[in-house]
């Protein structure tokens, strides 16, 4: 058993597990982490993206000792503090872009890493990088609309340009 | 009008656990002691089971105990079931070979479920299922469904021919008659490809024993927990009903696959008694959901359309082989008969219909009822018939199908297959949808395209599906095992606060939204002080749960009933506090009021005399909770018009669909947003189903498709948005809602949608799924035909 | 998964050490092959050794005129680096292509290459634009590196320190998509050198190669029409449920005329 420390959702934790523990069962079984589901075993549907140090990963495909150190966010740790929701779990609600709420978490978590770095994405670009998410109820209708209209309040308001 | 009543677009209650990971699915949840089961699961399609060696494994680390069949013929526990008795031709009931909980003596697909192995760790067992010792002895398999009748392999030995039943429905005389005088008949042969459902959530249970209460408890991945107690009770025999306690926590996803009672479910709460008591959890990894949860479809079809020399059908003769798999699952026999024959007539009137199906075993998983089951088949089989028939005799298939449509001042309408259509409104869908879609302005676009070198096709579906399964009567005389009504139990607090606990379960519905809008709005008080209590079978009443679009038109009449008595109570208290007589009280928005008056009580003083009867009426009882049952006295019958869009890729077969437009006819409409995404999630189903999804087994009967590298599921990027509309609705007179249902008819009426604007845009037919290298081949054979 | 040994060394020399002194040990780049292949249970290695502590792997650097990326650099890092995107566009439009942004997030350049999955992007890559690729015992040209289906030249205990890239004058990749896994099912990355063109081929046959016939054909005339001509001979490529060898072959041929035309 190896121990290894990360700050996770902003705290400092810490646990022992083995060489072969994944980072999705240190976060789920360690320390009821929960929200990160685990949707397959070939690394496809996404129902498990947590971000660390900042970019959205895998958790069923990191080895738990690979995150030692890291920072590592979870669909727990999105939301402030206080409760107020971040703006695409938000908009999530806002625009029904969830049913059964199984692969939610990694479609949230990979939709805010995607406005990290593009604040301003088209609808073919949203589609194009929820490649790595699969959702069997939603048909991903409002999971794009809510996308979309995440990243416009976290624009500020400011529509999207003609594409 | 109460806010967040009955049609506003309510944000649903359920989402804020599920936004911020607070949702809680079965493997969310830990027991004390708990221990985990992995699955020992047959690597040959068909084998003799010779031995399972226990000593194989006993020492290893953590192993807490291994069972397998023969443990589960010791304890006497029963074989699971198929409830629903379907009759052949002859009259002969459906032949059924044994279904049991761990095989015994036999291994019929690979995935058959051999030995469970429980350990302190799931790694632990994991390692002991591994290592397992079993000596099996294989033998050749039935495989493909066509190769199943006559197949020198039997999959039971007791089932001649592999042929479960020989079912039929219709007028065969009438029909014949019809075929022979008609002025042209259209001829289809077609596949309904096999899928495997993915509810995202893969299936897990977790089984425990309270040596203390003599209970045990089981929660588990389940559309019906009821159902659930039901069969594990009165059938495998694990403990009697009110010893036995069902819960579906948050279940992400089901779509049909988590309606069935399977073993594994059954195999962990049975073993916690063994490990003493201990909570036993299996969860399925993906790979073994795609092995073990009931597959959906596998039809092969031959069917023959009529029609006179005015374009009007005369007649339809469908033959159809089902593919039921290794063994019957819960409801796999109603599926291709009761649920598909019954839909033949479509939204025609064609006068004669005759279909006979037969029903095969082969040493494949357990097909059973994945989302819509047997109403995509039909539609699928009737709406690329009826595009291929208007082709043929050179009309528009849409002027071909309004031609036919049964007429609005028909209704209600008996069709030639069983089933009465209460109402509905065919040519107005139809219409509406041409419109959204731009049926008229198709011919431009596809110029266009054509200058850009692409193959551009439109294709319409008009879909019927029957749904609210469903009234008790009519299906007992069908064969089922039993009643399909539904309950609730509406309950006031003291402080006017409501629980409403309903048998059905929510598995993405947005249940605990749309029924907390109906009862806002039913008693006039806030959406927020109602809450929705399912899934639990100590906490609700007997109920049959969530399948076949029921949980709205047959569940949510039952808490509808349940608020009328509310209501009716209310009445009575209101009288005696204001008063005056019961008949002259008028409810309104909250208000019990004296009519022609002001004088009125609030709800909320009413409940509060009912809970604290020191003003009361002497012959009423107190207290303000209610319940239920609903049996209703018809199914319903949502139908709509979907209109797809392609473009076609010459030079690689790609599809790509430009647009779909789905208008359906709901009836009313509680929750738009919910509906809407209903829709849209069965769109992509039905759109995975035309394009991309398709489960197969080598010649050996391994599963080729056996995880997401090769099973292809529909991405964000496979599907463009939607133009998705519930307005027009006709009111179905089945309930008081005036409800119809609207969970399935996405993926029934997309399917055909989507290959008939294919087969439109490259001139050729081709099979489900559609995917590059069958258009490109279809298209390769045109041009080779030409030449 | 089975039970090993795991081993972050923080040097290259350190992992070398590891890797030589254990015939089951096991190197760990990215891990989007390898540890859902742990995760089956489809390989047991006795120790993981993780190359993401060791500096000397990380980095992209412009050099000689072309591109040299560190064996560790994450796919998602090459398709957004700047020096890439500037000196061999199309090669950050390659990675970027690469599986879903999640594996472009961890997986590396390095363990694409060493794993040689003939359905992968990269090592089409490494034809197309000469590469070299640097160990931390030799420099292999990529003719030589790729030795078939999931073997390469390295040998046990060597490890893979940077890959350097040449620049074309012009170059594009094509990907035909397996719907389900997102691999290539057929892959022709096409670079123009003066008046020497490449044609790399992956996901088709059982490791990536090149397509001489169209490198002549090209080499004459670089445009679409130029291998209008050719066949691709079918008995040597790949057949699955998702394409036939046919279907690939013509795809060969369709995915190379497009990305010629996308040179342009």
């Amino acid at each position: 058993m190896t121990k290894v420390s990360m700050t996770i959702n902003g705290k400092e934790m810490s646990g022992e597990v083995e060489g072969r523990t994944l980072l999705v069962d240190f976060l789920r079984q360690n320390l009821g982490l929960t929200g990160t589901h685990v949707g397959c075993d070939t690394s496809q549907c996404g129902c498990c993206v947590v971000h660390v140090d900042g970019r959205s990963v895998k958790a069923c495909t990191m080895l738990a000792v690979q995150a030692n150190g890291s920072k590592v966010t979870t669909i727990e740790g999105l939301a402030a503090a206080d409760g107020a929701l971040h703006p695409v779990q938000a908009a999530f609600r806002e625009h029904h872009g969830l049913q059964c709420g199984f692969c939610t978490p990694g479609m949230i978590m990979s939709a805010v890493d995607l406005l990290q770095h593009n604040a301003n994405p088209t609808e073919h670009e949203v589609r194009e990088w929820l490649e790595g998410n699969i959702c069997r109820c939603t048909g991903y209708h409002n999971i794009v609309k809510a996308i979309l209209a995440a990243a416009e309040s976290m624009r500020g308001g400011v529509a999207h340009a003609a594409e | 009008m109460v806010a967040n009543g009955i049609g506003a677009r309510a944000l649903r209650k359920e989402d804020q656990r599920f936004i911020t990971g607070k949702g809680r699915y079965t493997d969310d949840i830990n027991q004390h002691g708990q221990a985990f089961a992995v699955f020992v699961r047959s690597p040959h399609a068909h084998a003799k089971l010779v031995a399972v060696d226990k000593a194989s494994v006993a020492g290893m680390p953590g192993v807490l105990a291994v069972l397998d069949g023969t443990d589960v013929a010791a304890d006497g526990l029963g074989n699971l079931i198929c409830g629903w008795l379907v009759k052949s031709k002859d009259g002969s009931p459906m032949k059924m070979g044994a279904h049991p909980l761990l095989a015994q003596g036999k291994v019929r697909y690979v995935g058959d479920r051999v030995a469970v192995v429980i350990a302190e760790t799931y790694a632990q067992a994991r390692d002991a299922a591994e290592a397992l010792a079993v000596d099996y002895a294989e033998l050749p398999a039935t495989v493909a469904l066509a190769d199943a009748h006559g197949s020198s392999t039997l999959v039971h030995d007791e089932v001649e021919n592999n042929l479960i039943f020989d079912w039929e429905l219709g007028d065969k005389a009438a029909v014949d008659a019809a075929m022979a005088s008609a002025a042209h008949v259209t001829r289809i042969d077609l596949v309904n490809n096999r899928l495997v459902p993915n509810a995202m959530e893969p299936r897990a249970a977790i089984g425990s024993y309270d040596s203390g209460l003599d209970q045990f408890t089981c929660y588990v991945t389940s559309q019906n927990p009821h159902v659930h107690r039901l069969v594990m009770s009165a059938f495998i025999q694990i403990a009697p009903e009110h010893k036995l306690r069902v819960i579906g926590p948050d279940v992400g996803g089901g779509f049909g696959s988590k309606i069935f009672i399977y073993g594994e479910e059954c195999v962990v709460t049975w073993a916690s008694k063994k490990v003493g008591g201990r909570p036993v959890k299996w969860v399925a990894e993906r790979s073994e959901s795609f092995l073990s949860d009931a597959h959906g479809r596998d039809h092969i079809s031959h069917a023959e359309l009529a029609i006179d020399a005015e374009g009007n059908t005369t007649a339809l003769r469908v033959n159809t082989k089902a593919n039921i798999g290794a063994y019957m699952s819960t409801f796999s026999s109603c599926v291709p008969t009761y649920l598909y024959g019954t839909l033949l007539a479509g939204q025609y009137k064609t006068p004669a219909i005759y279909c006979d199906v037969q029903a095969y075993y082969t040493n494949t998983a357990p097909v059973d009822a994945y989302r819509g089951a047997g109403r995509p088949e039909a539609s699928f089989l009737l709406e690329t018939l009826y595009e291929q028939a208007a082709k043929e005799i050179g009309k528009d298939p849409a002027e071909f199908r309004r031609q036919n449509f049964i007429p609005k001042d028909a209704f209600p309408y008996q069709t030639p297959v069983a089933l009465i259509y209460d109402v509905g409104d065919y040519a107005t869908t139809l219409d509406r949808a041409l419109e959204l879609a731009d049926y008229a302005g198709f011919k431009a676009r596809k110029a266009e395209a054509e200058k850009r070198g692409m193959r551009r096709g439109i294709g319409i579906s008009c879909y019927i599906e029957a749904c609210g399964i469903a009234p008790s009567a009519v299906v007992g005389s069908l064969g089922a095992g039993v009643g399909l009504w539904e309950s609730a139990k509406v309950r006031f607090s003291h402080t006017g606060k409501v629980q409403v606990m309903t048998g059905t379960h929510s598995h993405g519905q947005g249940h605990e939204t749309t029924f907390s809008q109906l009862v806002a709005d039913k008693l006039g008080i806030p959406y927020e002080d109602i809450e929705v209590i399912h899934g639990d079978t100590e906490k609700t009443p007997v109920g049959m749960g969530t399948y076949g679009s029921r949980s709205l038109a047959v569940g949510g009449e039952a808490i509808a009933k349940s608020c009328d008595k509310l209501i009716a109570k209310g009445k009575k208290i209101a009288a005696h506090l204001l008063e005056a007589s019961e008949a002259d009280i008028e409810f309104k928005d909250g208000q019990f009021t004296v009519a022609g008056t002001d004088r009125a009580k609030a709800m909320g003083e009413v409940v509060f005399a009912a809970y604290v009867p020191h003003n009361y009426p002497a012959d009423l009882e107190p207290g303000m909770e209610e319940g239920a049952f609903f049996d209703p006295p018809n199914f319903t019958f949502p139908a709509g018009t979907y209109v797809c869009e392609v473009e076609v890729d010459p030079e690689t077969g790609v599809v790509r669909i430009e647009r779909l437009v789905a208008v359906d006819d709901f009836g009313n409409v509680i929750n738009p947003n919910i509906v809407e995404g209903q829709v849209h999630g069965g769109l992509t189903q039905g759109i995975g189903q035309a394009l991309l999804e398709s489960a197969i087994y080598d010649g050996a009967g391994q599963l080729l498709t056996g995880s997401y590298m090769d099973y292809a599921m529909p991405r964000a990027d496979d599907v463009p948005s939607f133009e998705v509309e519930t307005a027009a609705g006709t009111a179905c007179t089945s309930n008081s809602m005036g409800v119809k249902g609207c969970g399935e008819a996405g993926a029934i009426g997309s399917p055909p949608a989507v290959i008939n604007a294919i087969i439109d845009a490259i001139g050729v037919r081709v099979e489900m799924p559609a995917t590059p290298q069958r258009v490109w081949a279809a298209m390769q054979g045109l041009a080779l035909a030409a030449e | 998964m089975y039970a090993f040994e795991y081993k972050r060394p923080a040097s290259l020399a350190e992992a070398a050490q590891l890797l030589s002194g254990d015939d089951e040990a096991k190197l760990v780049a990215g891990g989007q092959t390898f540890i859902p292949t742990l995760k089956q249970r489809l390989a047991q290695p006795s120790t993981v050794i993780d190359l993401g502590a060791i500096g000397e792997l990380a980095g992209i650097r412009e050099e000689a005129g072309g591109v040299t990326i560190g064996a560790m650099t994450r796919h998602g890092q090459v398709a957004s680096n700047d020096v890439v995107r500037r000196v061999i566009p199309s090669l950050a439009g390659m990675a970027e292509v690469i599986g879903d942004p999640q594996v472009r997030n961890l997986g590396t350049l390095g363990g694409s290459i060493a794993n040689n999955d003939p359905a992968a992007d990269y090592p089409g890559a490494l034809l197309a634009l000469q590469a070299t690729i640097r160990t931390n015992k030799r420099e292999i040209a990529a003719d030589d590196f790729l030795t078939g289906m999931f073997d390469t030249a390295l040998e046990a205990d060597e490890i893979i320190k940077e890959v350097h890239f040449k620049k074309p004058d012009v170059g594009h990749y094509e990907k035909f998509r397996n719907p389900a896994s997102r691999y290539a099912i057929v892959g022709a990355y096409v670079t123009r050198y003066g008046g020497t063109v490449r044609v790399a081929i992956t996901g088709a046959g059982a490791c990536a190669h090149r397509w001489s016939a169209a490198e002549s054909a090209l080499g004459g005339n670089f445009a679409a029409d130029a291998v209008a001509g050719l066949t691709v001979d079918a008995g040597d490529l790949n057949s699955d449920i998702h394409a036939s060898a046919d279907y690939r072959a013509h795809l060969v041929k369709v995915m190379t005329q497009r990305a010629v035309k996308a040179c342009a």
